[in-house]
């Protein structure tokens, strides 16, 4: 039975998040510290000509500018840290500006005249790909993977801008709802046989479908502050992640790891935006050391929008044939992204998320990201699986209806199984459990009652029931555990993984506790700061975290067992076979009375040295970890390993969602009036985290679906709605407040604590099963766009036309 | 542009009494700006869209605040905030109609601060206005807005001219529909103008949404007897249900007799830039049952007279289904 898999625990900072006493990066002040503020740009195109700041810096109390010429260059597409050769959207930073106080900063900016050359614009990808189209680069508007050959036959992967025009002829053809033939795609892959998949097909459908981007806004805005001591760069920054911004963020001030503390006790919030370090982070520390004092660059609610990141927007079309017994067996996906000003397309997540939920016997993927001059895009929550689980969902929903299949009987079958495949490579899963999840919650949310209930409430009213499929790729291997047992038995868990919010640095290290047999009240988890001794770990996105430091924390803790058990060997005789580890002991298993307790084995550590404290330690482990070791060297029982655990195939974070609504044919709103969702996510580590997660996503689902999104004049090419209300986040008075959210906890076999991450897939299910519910309260009409907002409900209802019908994006 | 969210420097008054505000307002005249929760002010004033020489913050004024019945109807101090409103028993016995508009103004944070006053003195929410770009109500010679390719799904139906930005204020419509009047307090002494004639469209006036100009002060609201108790319908339709300025918004009342219609005041609301009085439709259902059918054939004429924009047709359906439910209700 377990000790603490599976049990609620308070993680330790919460106290201190709900009194306030928890700090955040923009909480931190150093003596003599100054304020930065950034000058941002007016312009969605063009170069910088000149500065001229010599106002502002005969202001009293200013203290320095700092511009791209201070820093070192990058080429596009890179996202620069500050722009000046390649201004690309509207609010890229352009410099900064220290001053004594921050109203000096703001005033100084005001004194700055930045002289600009303006270049072409667009703001919609499709437009870009029109012959004649406007480019966001004067080089081109695609990003293009490059791979050539370096020294010694490693490979040096790139990216380059490159002018792409589809024919006219495509652009008619996806805009009408047509394959875009014709059209030049960047990326493609294909399996089965396609033509004959097709032509076996019972039913065919072919949809267009657009969803737009839309902000991140991270509640914490990404304000940092950095000092220097003797050569060491003290950064607190803010991020998903702890350790895996170490190496990144060195690089960007060019020093050494070793001369670098990253501090990061907690983050209000990232969603994908802060995984690895950002290019921003490279004015705070080159900005302090230059100016040799300490520097803070507060990034506002605005700035946040601007250099926050964005989810990338799709315009697709896909066509999905099914036969007569339901089986999918034909899938053709073609995705544009908008790929903002910078930043990849997640059109391959969003051809992944098609595979496992269809399956299909043959399928082909064809993507493209075309630059726009609008917000530099990135990884969000679910990124590419998310917003194609919205649209997806309805299609599915069409095709079933087509062949005369319950909506939730077609999900069943053609949901991926475990010996299934995910995306183009059609690559293996641990484990995966859709089929179940289902019949979970058919049962929790009285399907089979539901779906034959009336549609017709009265009045106005319409009832809608959908159900829908989220999914992401949730875990990683090959990372690295450092534990102890320090000379007072307890146990010491080094975690380099970040505290987003997710609180699961606090269920992993639960992990090393549940290894050792150890009390969680003698378990202390060191993390926050690079300077407490952390391991190399994975960054917290994708949804990895449980799955990936389950193992790191048991590989390590078996490292512990293993000398304690050769400690004990040593000193009482036998071999370390003999020996098991209980209560605090490791002791002989045909004898309990002989043994050491942790404490004594931990200071026999210290004596024998070498591998027992740390001294020695793998080959096979990171610089980073290395250095960690390094400073806890001497200090106790040490465990440190690398993640070696053999396996492959990728663990899925699956969740099916069902929602009911009631829709308003006079007014286009929309009230969710039941929502039930279940996990597949392996063992559930801490249910009451589990629950905040699936209702947090699931609000967020709701955003995408209904609420949020880019707008941005083609004229001039300003955004709409930078504001944190103008993107209308849902509000508690938007979402359902009492919900079912479950699990099938059935143990992914390759977690020794059986979990898998669920992070992102919860804002799909409910994206997904939203959407479904709306077409299905509307006699199935397909909307084919993320979101689907009132206005354009009303619009349908009332038979004139939106503007989402013709592909557009960044548009109402 | 630059992305401000620190107060500039500015001079600030906190007077007591209204004369002391009223010599400051003249003073500064508009160099100055009044301020009562700060809901609007703090927005303009942080961005740098707009800029002063002195705050003159009127929430230490007590004559300023409080509900009070009197003869003819109820007086509400311009500084009353709107929470306040909403609790207010004698505004919910007499006037819910205001109860319910007040209610759903922004969110609960926000109402707990913003004042009646202020609520229907702000400005127009126009994101090309509100972003600091030169247009016509800023002075300037263009409206971005209104183009074919323009993002205009908040903005105007009626009333358009140069400008097309939409009323901002959920109590506004109330007001109107409760042929209430606002006290206006000057140095040449004291007026009153019906809710009606203090808002005014572009075609009169393109900066301003008000009468009030430089030198005046909104000291109270004014609710008459008139439509105390009447049969009142309230109803905004906004994206969210916090916190989002209404698409559209409906404020109705009603007195009716046996079933039917004796008189009526018909309100919409985000429409056009002041609260737009549906005459036509007043007048099409005076003595009309007050049921469905009577709301199907009057609900039509309710958009009659608008022009949409590229992206707020949504706005004439939404409108006539809104007027429908009133009158059918």
């Amino acid at each position: 039975m377990s000790l603490h898999i599976g049990k609620n625990f308070v993680p330790p900072d919460v106290p201190g998040k709900v009194t306030g006493e928890i700090k955040y990066a923009e909480d931190y002040k150093a003596e003599g510290m100054v304020f930065a503020r950034l000058l941002t740009s007016p312009l969605p195109s063009g170069r910088v000509v000149n500065i001229d700041a010599s106002d502002a810096l005969r202001m009293d109390g200013v203290l320095g500018v700092f511009t791209a010429d201070d820093l070192p260059p990058t080429a596009p597409p890179a996202n620069p840290a500050l722009a000046s050769d390649y201004v690309t959207y509207v609010g890229q930073p352009i410099l900064a500006v220290a001053a004594t106080s921050e109203e000096i900063a703001e005033s100084a900016i005001d004194r700055i005249r930045v002289d600009f050359e303006r270049r072409d614009f667009v703001t919609d990808p499709l437009e870009s790909l029109t012959p004649g189209g406007k480019n966001a680069y004067p080089e081109g508007n695609v990003l293009v993977r490059t791979r050539e050959e370096g020294p010694e036959g490693t490979p040096i992967v790139g990216a380059e801008i490159k002018d792409v025009k589809w024919p006219q002829s495509a652009i008619d053809s996806m805009r009408a709802g047509r394959d875009p033939e014709g059209g030049e795609f960047t990326t493609e892959w294909e399996f089965g046989d396609l033509d004959t998949a097709f032509a076996e097909a019972a039913a065919v459908i072919e949809e267009p479908f657009v969803t737009i981007g839309y902000p991140h806004h991270s509640l914490e805005a990404r304000t940092c502050m950095a000092y220097w001591e003797n050569g060491k760069c003290f950064f607190h920054g803010s991020s998903q992640s702890q350790s895996a911004n170490n190496a990144g963020l060195a690089r960007m001030l060019n020093i050494d790891l070793a001369d670098l503390v990253f501090i990061n006790e907690a983050t209000g919030g990232g969603f994908g935006s802060k995984i690895g370090p950002y290019p921003f982070m490279a004015i705070t520390g080159n900005f302090s050391r230059v100016l040799n004092r300490p520097v803070q660059l507060r990034i506002t609610r605005e700035q946040e929008f601007y250099i926050g990141s964005a989810r990338s927007g799709i315009q697709g079309w896909i066509k999905i044939g099914v036969k007569e017994n339901g089986k999918v067996c034909g899938v053709d996906l073609a995705i544009v992204n908008d790929g903002g000003a910078t930043g990849g397309g997640s059109g391959n997540s969003s051809a992944q998320h098609t595979t496992v939920c269809l399956q299909p016997e043959a399928m082909r993927y064809r993507g493209i990201s075309v630059y726009t001059n609008t917000t530099p895009r990135g990884a969000q929550r679910g990124p590419g699986q998310n917003e194609m689980a919205a649209v997806l969902a309805p299609m599915t929903d069409k095709i079933a209806k087509q062949i005369g299949m319950d909506r939730v009987a077609f999900r069943k079958l053609n949901g991926l199984r475990s010996d299934g495949y995910q995306g183009g490579s059609q690559g293996p899963v641990t484990s995966s459990f859709i089929a179940e999840a289902l019949d979970q919650g058919s049962r929790a949310f009285d399907w089979d009652t539901k779906e034959k209930q009336a549609r017709d409430l009265g009045g106005s009213k319409k009832r809608g029931v959908g159900v829908g499929i989220g999914y992401h790729g949730a875990g990683g291997r090959g990372y690295d555990g450092l534990l102890r047992i320090t000379p007072d038995g307890r146990l010491q868990v080094h975690s380099g993984v970040g505290n987003l919010g997710t609180y699961s640095y606090a269920s992993n290290a639960r992990t090393a506790a549940e290894v050792m047999q150890m009390p969680w009240e003698r378990t202390e988890i060191h993390r926050g700061r690079s300077d407490r001794h952390l391991p190399h770990s994975s960054g917290q996105g994708g949804s990895n975290t449980i799955f990936t430091h389950a193992r790191t924390n048991w590989v390590a803790g078996q490292d512990l067992i293993t000398k304690m058990k050769e400690i004990a060997a040593m000193d009482l005789g036998g071999s370390p076979e003999d020996y098991d580890i209980g209560e605090e002991r490791v002791f002989r298993s045909d004898d309990r009375s002989v043994g050491l307790t942790y404490a004594q084995t931990a200071q026999r550590a210290i004596t024998l040295g070498g591998k027992f404290d740390g001294t020695e330690y793998p080959d096979d482990i990171n610089p980073l970890t290395q250095l960690a070791v390094q400073g806890v060297q001497g200090t106790g029982l040490v465990g440190v390993a690398k993640d070696n655990i053999p396996g492959q195939g990728q663990p899925p974070g699956n969740i099916v969602g069902f929602c009911e609504i009631e829709l308003d044919t006079d007014t286009g709103k929309i009230e969710i009036t039941d929502y039930a969702a279940v996990a597949d996510c392996g063992t559930v580590q801490h249910p009451k985290n589990f629950e905040n997660a699936m209702r947090g996503g699931m609000v967020w689902g709701v955003g995408l679906t209904n609420l949020e999104r880019h707008v941005y004049d083609p004229q001039n090419g300003l955004p709409a709605n930078t504001g944190l209300y103008q993107n209308k986040p849902p509000t508690n008075m938007d979402v359902p407040i009492d919900t079912i959210q479950e699990a099938v906890n059935i143990p992914d076999p390759q977690n020794p604590t059986g979990g898998r991450g669920i992070g992102e897939p919860t804002q799909g299910a409910m994206a997904a099963a939203l959407a479904s519910a709306i077409t299905d309260a509307l006699d199935g009409h397909l909307f084919n766009s993320a979101p689907t907002t009132t206005d354009m409900i009303i619009d349908h209802l009332a038979g004139n036309d939106y503007s989402t019908k013709s592909l557009k994006t960044n548009t109402f | 542009m630059p992305s401000h969210d620190v107060m500039p420097n500015m001079e600030l008054y906190q007077p007591v009494q209204v004369e002391d505000a009223l010599e400051i307002a003249n003073r500064y005249a508009d160099r100055g700006w009044l301020v009562g929760g700060g809901q609007d002010t703090y927005g303009w004033l942080k961005d740098r869209a707009k800029s002063v020489d002195a705050l003159i913050d009127l929430s230490a004024i007590d004559e300023l605040r409080g509900i009070s019945e009197t003869g003819e109807g109820i007086e509400i101090g311009a500084l009353t905030t709107l929470t306040e409103i909403i609790n207010s028993e004698v505004i919910k016995d007499k006037f819910s109609l205001l109860t319910e508009a007040a209610s759903v103004v922004a969110s609960p944070q926000i109402r707990n601060i913003g004042t009646i006053g202020g609520n229907v003195s702000q400005d127009v929410r126009c994101w090309y206005y509100r972003r600091g770009l030169s247009c016509y109500r800023a002075g300037g010679n263009l409206c971005y807005a209104d183009t074919p390719q323009g993002m205009n799904r908040e903005h105007a139906l009626f009333d358009t001219s140069r400008c097309v930005a939409a009323g901002a204020s959920d109590t506004a419509s109330a007001l109107v529909a409760l042929d209430a009047s606002m006290v206006i307090r000057n140095s040449s002494g004291e007026q009153l103008i019906s809710a009606e004639n203090f808002f005014v469209g572009p075609a009169n006036d393109i900066e301003n949404t008000t009468v009030l100009r430089s030198g005046d002060i909104l000291v109270a609201v004014r609710i008459p007897n008139t439509w105390a108790g009447a049969n009142f319908y309230w109803e905004k339709v906004a994206d969210r249900n916090v916190w989002d300025f209404s698409l559209v918004n409906i404020a109705a009342a009603f007195k009716v007799n046996g079933g039917n219609i004796t008189d009526s005041r018909i309100v919409a609301g985000a429409v056009q830039t002041t609260p737009r009085r549906l005459l036509n439709v007043e007048n099409a259902v005076q003595g009309q049952p007050k049921n469905e059918r009577t709301a199907q054939s009057a609900m039509q004429m309710a958009a009659d007279g608008a022009r949409a924009l590229a992206h707020n047709g949504f706005k004439i359906p939404l409108m006539q289904n809104l007027v429908k439910r009133a009158i059918s209700a």
